[in-house]
């Protein structure tokens, strides 16, 4: 078991999600940074889709009962184990009773802590994720909250001594857009500032969605009338009719009622999940679909 | 359904506009009957069906050429199913208040409601909540001006063309006709919502 000293502003269960619900309203939810997720359980030895605590921002506390592998990945900030100094993005051994901290992340926005065997909460239609908008999953972690560790370790910890990984950027950072599937409902002038400007990220964001501060994006004369809802995909870009984008991520209701002008590529929606207020995101054209 | 229009959203999902709410129903009734291996997860809509693919299973273009073929094939029947009876008890703060917009009485509003053959178009909202359309169902229900912050579970509603019933408590902007003990969605159930898209809804007046 693992022990919840303090939970910070907001520590999650995630997984890989639930997908094979959206149509009873049940969105995907899961990892915001799917690959900082798998990376740390392949760090462990655990199947990927293990379930590991996304911690925003930082200030988590656990004590692990038992000896126990861990490895955290994501964002990059102090950490300690037992008041000695610990890395990030490898695996490491915690004794019996010794206690991991989180700081305050300095490069990035979420830590993943991933332990070898998994976090084994119960299932909730085929995901140990906290999905924020629908309430389904375990409850934010609290503290005392103790944590069953499970048995959902595949292989030995890999014999890896170090990653050479970067730190999540601060700078500006590209990411890559499908336009579509309701471009046409903005004017020439929007398509052209969708790409053009920098977009600031909101202080208001969450795991539903990232806005984006920047010029309003204005409609073209078919996009006078209001879309009926429809469904919606992590990474839509949805404008609100003031102009205003939202990137809508892993906990975004199954389906919207505002025009999406672009949809961020698959492989670059993890990006979002480690940017901070104030950065700044510049959107690029995705090769064409093949 | 010919001349299927399709637009990609993103790289890992296609969007599909239909002209009516029946064509969604239809073409949702084909996807659901013959599951294409790399759909994850479908989304009907009132006007649109989305297709969420997993690219790792089948390219998003063999999904697009699938869904050209299934829907441009003769309509699949919607599955006659056993319809789900709901308890009504007829007794929703804004009764009397939709009976007068739409011109008829209390008792003629609960007579249609009643007698109507309803099913579901799609859910969304929250989980296991059913939008459902009924060809004896005439009425245009306006929203609330101002949505209530609190609606209880098992409320049943009317807004647009639309009839539906609260799952949980939440905020809610659907005119509030009757009450019902029917559980709309139970997380651990199998399956967990009551009404998926598809399904046949008949509500009958609680005794």
């Amino acid at each position: 078991m693992i022990e919840v000293v303090a939970p910070g502003p907001l520590s999650l269960i995630e997984d890989l999600g639930r997908p094979g619900h959206a149509d009873v309203g049940v969105t995907r939810s899961g990892a915001l940074d799917r690959r900082a997720l798998t990376l740390a359980n392949r760090l462990v030895g655990n199947q990927e889709a293990a379930a590991a605590i996304e911690v925003t921002v930082g200030g988590l506390f656990v004590r692990f009962e038992e000896p126990t592998w861990f490895a955290v990945t994501g964002a990059w900030g102090p950490m300690s184990l037992s008041g000695s100094d610990c890395p990030s993005d490898t695996a490491v051994l915690a004794r019996g009773g010794s206690v991991l901290s989180l700081g305050p992340a300095d490069h990035g926005a979420r830590y993943y802590v991933a332990v070898r065997g998994g976090i084994d909460v119960d299932l909730v239609l085929g995901s140990r994720s906290t999905d924020t908008l629908s309430g389904l999953g375990p409850a934010p972690l609290a503290a005392g909250d103790m944590l069953p560790v499970g048995r959902m370790a595949s292989v030995p910890i890999p014999a890896v001594d170090t990653l050479t990984l970067s730190a999540p950027t601060d700078g500006p950072v590209d990411v890559a857009v499908h336009l579509g599937p309701r471009d046409d409902w903005f004017s020439e002038e929007a398509l052209v500032a969708l790409f053009d400007s920098a977009w600031t990220v909101g202080a208001d964001s969450n795991r539903i969605g990232m806005r984006l501060g920047g010029p309003a994006l204005e409609r073209s004369g078919v996009g006078s009338g209001e879309l009926r809802s429809e469904g919606m995909v992590g990474g839509s870009i949805q404008v609100s009719p003031s102009g205003q984008p939202t990137v809508l991520l892993a906990d975004h209701p199954v389906t919207g009622g505002y025009p999406v002008i672009a949809v961020v590529a698959d492989a670059d929606l993890d990006t979002f999940a480690q940017l901070r207020p104030g950065q700044s995101v510049r959107f690029r054209h995705a090769p064409p679909l093949p | 359904m010919n001349g299927l229009r399709i637009r990609p959203s993103g790289d890992r999902a296609l969007l599909v506009d239909l002209d009516t709410l029946d064509a969604v129903v239809d073409l949702h009734a084909v996807i659901d009957a013959t599951r294409h291996p790399a759909i994850v997860d479908f989304v009907p809509a009132a006007r649109t069906v989305l297709v969420v693919i997993d690219s790792t299973v089948a390219p998003v273009s063999n999904v697009r050429t699938w869904l050209e073929a299934v829907a441009a094939a003769p309509t699949a029947r919607r599955r006659a199913t056993a319809p789900v009876t709901i308890d009504v008890t007829y007794d929703g703060a804004d009764l009397g208040v939709t009976s007068e917009l739409l011109g008829v009485s209390v008792a003629q509003l609960v007579e249609r409601h009643t007698a109507a053959d309803w099913s579901v178009a799609f859910s969304g909202f929250v989980p296991g909540f059913a939008y459902l359309v009924s060809d004896d169902w005439p009425f245009e229900v306006p929203r609330l001006d101002a949505p209530r912050t609190r609606v209880p579970a098992g409320a049943v509603g009317l807004a647009g063309e639309f009839g539906g019933v609260y799952p949980r408590e939440s905020p809610g902007g659907w005119r509030l006709i009757g009450q019902t003990h029917a559980v709309l969605w139970a997380t651990d159930a199998q399956p967990p919502a009551l009404l998926a898209p598809g399904a046949r809804v008949r509500f009958r007046r609680a005794s």
